[in-house]
């Protein structure tokens, strides 16, 4: 068995250096973790924003979307003709469409009998609006007048409307001041914009909300024949359609939205400039603890030096020590945003999930803090005068 | 028995150790204070040499600029064949593998056992594994008389035992040339005698030179030779053999 590892083997300098005052190893981890924790929320709350935003851009069944140029997000949707969807049906790639008509309106919980804004979906019940292949069936109870579907994942705050419905009580309430029926149960999601959803008939959305005119929608979905590509589909008919409409593929919809997010509001540098501050408090953090301990052990680096160490060794030791400090400090964070996420899921209904992506950045952040910090702290090394210590 | 591992270091010149007008300065301008007059001195491979003087009289000045721990300003030094005025800080590191010493305040890391304090010094000895580097802290812990306290931490040693520490981590790595600052001013009279009989011992078997920097009377009488310095100047640097 070949043991020439055994050559390279070392003392763990660095690990007796930080370990020799638990102290404040365990200050500089619980800062460390602090951090990460911060970076973890704030970046979770900024994922969170962006993918609740797409929740149903995701779930619809379309190749193409058309929305009025004058739309800035599903907040802030405005309508388009109806007529311009039926127009794409003339190219021959187009199998179907689906006119939605998308808006706010106020719910009332009927526990409390509070109101809440919640998002309204109106389309007709027999055409095709969510991938869910269950969901035509639940559509179908949506031919008559007043009925609605609720999302289930919408917030507490509308009323206990899954449990009364599932108790087979008849759930019924006002929306925009009108009476509706609760006739099914949907799975949609919240989204910062949205705290609850319902989906109803074009009809019935009309008759909620009258100002809408009926040749007037604010999404129109297209589908397209199997093999077809929605890219040039999506050009030929910005071609030919008048400039009162826009065509986008699915894909360029969901970014369109979370571009909205991203760039058109303060939110996501909020969260960003939050992950940001985490970043720095962990830099002082990890900065005060290495440069202390730098200075401490100053007279043990230089007896170092005497002996021939070289100030690249010496500067490794300080690297090793800001390495295991991310390590350590990173490991907490991660299982505390686990925690945490798990707790913001449940009392939010937010998407906020620990996916690879972000595990991977917080880490490399982590240590880039880490590394950077020790980085610093080594110019104390260079006092290290070996001459000093006789 | 320490066994000893051989160094890469082959010193042809039979002086250790060759200063010809070496002077040095500290400070500029009106603040400069000259603190080595035109030192000359030689010693020999194997050799125990003490050197004493009043405080201030530049003895730690030359010990430092000896051990290469200074750039050096005037003169000539030539220590195990390499000329250190005008030596780059790369050459000056290297050379101080090949140079054990032994500071007044012991300088130990905190952190480390005293075994782990000593194997520093024999972790510089290359082409060693971990086991033998240990091998090497072990023999010379016990060497000193402190194998039993490998495990402590130097808090948990008294300051005598913290001194043997130092030097056993001086001697593990297997220096040609070893150069003491007040060893034996922690000891009793006893174990004094006993480490510099030890050091005396090195020196003669591995013709290791050893310049010792002490005010103790009790070890006069074990070296090849005594240097008094005052001024700056060293008297009875070639001549006084005890």
């Amino acid at each position: 068995m070949n043991f020439s590892f055994l050559k390279f083997r070392k003392i763990p300098l660095a690990w007796l250096l930080l370990t020799r005052q638990p102290l404040r190893l365990a200050v500089a981890i619980a800062g460390i973790s602090f951090a990460g924790i911060l970076m973890f929320m704030q970046l979770g709350f900024r994922d969170g924003l962006f993918d609740t935003s797409v929740t149903i851009h995701k779930l619809l069944d379309a190749d193409l979307v058309l929305i009025s140029p004058r739309s800035k997000s599903s907040i802030s949707m405005s309508g388009f003709p109806k007529r311009r969807l039926i127009q794409t049906l003339a190219v021959e790639d187009v199998e179907k469409t689906t006119p939605v008509n998308l808006n706010y309106l106020l719910w009332r919980n009927p526990e409390n009998l509070k109101t809440r804004s919640i998002l309204a979906l109106g389309f007709n019940p027999s055409d095709s609006l969510l991938l869910d292949k269950g969901f035509s069936k639940k559509a179908y109870k949506l031919r008559n007048p007043s009925r609605v579907l609720f999302d289930k994942l919408s917030r507490p705050e509308f009323g206990p409307i899954e449990e009364w419905f599932l108790s087979e009580k008849k759930v019924e309430t006002e929306v925009a001041g009108k009476r509706v029926i609760v006739e099914g149960l949907v799975e949609l999601g919240p989204s910062f914009g949205a705290d609850g959803n319902l989906i109803t008939s074009r009809e019935t959305f009309l008759r909620l909300f009258p100002a809408n005119p009926p040749g007037s929608i604010e999404i129109g979905l297209v589908k397209l024949k199997k093999g077809s590509d929605p890219q040039l589909i999506s050009r030929i008919l910005n071609n030919s359609l008048p400039n009162d409409v826009r065509v986008l593929t699915k894909n360029q919809f969901i970014e369109f939205e979370k571009n909205y997010w991203k760039n058109s509001t303060a939110i996501g540098f909020i969260f960003s400039l939050g992950a940001l501050m985490g970043f720095v408090v962990g830099c002082v953090v990890v900065y005060q603890i290495l440069y202390s301990d730098v200075t401490d052990h100053l007279p043990e680096y230089a007896t170092l030096l005497a002996m021939g160490y070289r100030l690249k060794s010496l500067f490794f030791v300080v690297a090793r020590e800001g390495f295991l400090l991310a390590l350590f400090g990173y490991l907490p964070a991660y299982f505390s945003g686990q925690i945490l996420y798990s707790v913001i899921r449940s009392s939010t209904k937010l998407p906020i999930i620990m996916d690879a992506d972000k595990t991977t950045l917080i880490f490399v952040l982590v240590l880039v803090m880490c590394m950077g910090s020790a980085a610093v702290a080594m110019r104390k090394l260079v006092d290290a005068d070996p001459a000093e210590i006789f | 028995m320490v066994k000893a591992y051989k160094s890469k270091n082959n010193v042809k010149n039979p002086k250790t150790v060759s200063i010809n007008n070496l002077s040095h300065f500290y400070g500029k301008n009106e603040n400069k204070k000259q603190v080595l007059n035109e030192v000359n001195l030689d010693i020999d491979k194997g050799e125990l040499v003490l050197l004493k003087g009043p405080s201030g009289c530049g003895k730690t000045t030359l010990l430092t600029l000896i051990g290469a721990l200074r750039t050096c300003q005037s003169g000539d030094l030539t220590v195990l064949n390499n000329q250190l005025n005008g030596a780059s800080r790369k050459t000056r590191q290297i050379l101080r593998r090949s140079i054990g010493m032994i500071f007044q305040g012991h300088n130990l890391l905190r952190c480390l056992t005293a075994e782990q304090n000593v194997q520093m010094g024999a972790d510089l000895i290359k082409g060693l594994t971990y086991l033998q580097r240990r091998e090497i802290a072990r023999n010379w812990l016990s060497a000193v008389g402190l194998e039993e306290h490998h495990k402590k931490l130097p808090n948990d040693l008294s300051g005598g035992q913290k001194q043997r520490v130092a030097i056993a981590r001086a001697l593990s790595a297997n220096p040609k040339l070893l150069l003491a600052d007040e060893p034996t001013s922690a000891l009793d009279s006893v174990t004094g005698r006993e480490i510099v009989t030890l050091l005396r011992k090195l020196a003669k078997e591995q013709n290791c030179s050893v310049l010792m920097v002490t005010h103790d009377p009790r070890i006069s009488d074990m070296s090849d030779r005594i240097l008094n310095m005052e001024d700056g100047k060293i008297y009875g640097a070639h001549s006084e053999l005890i």
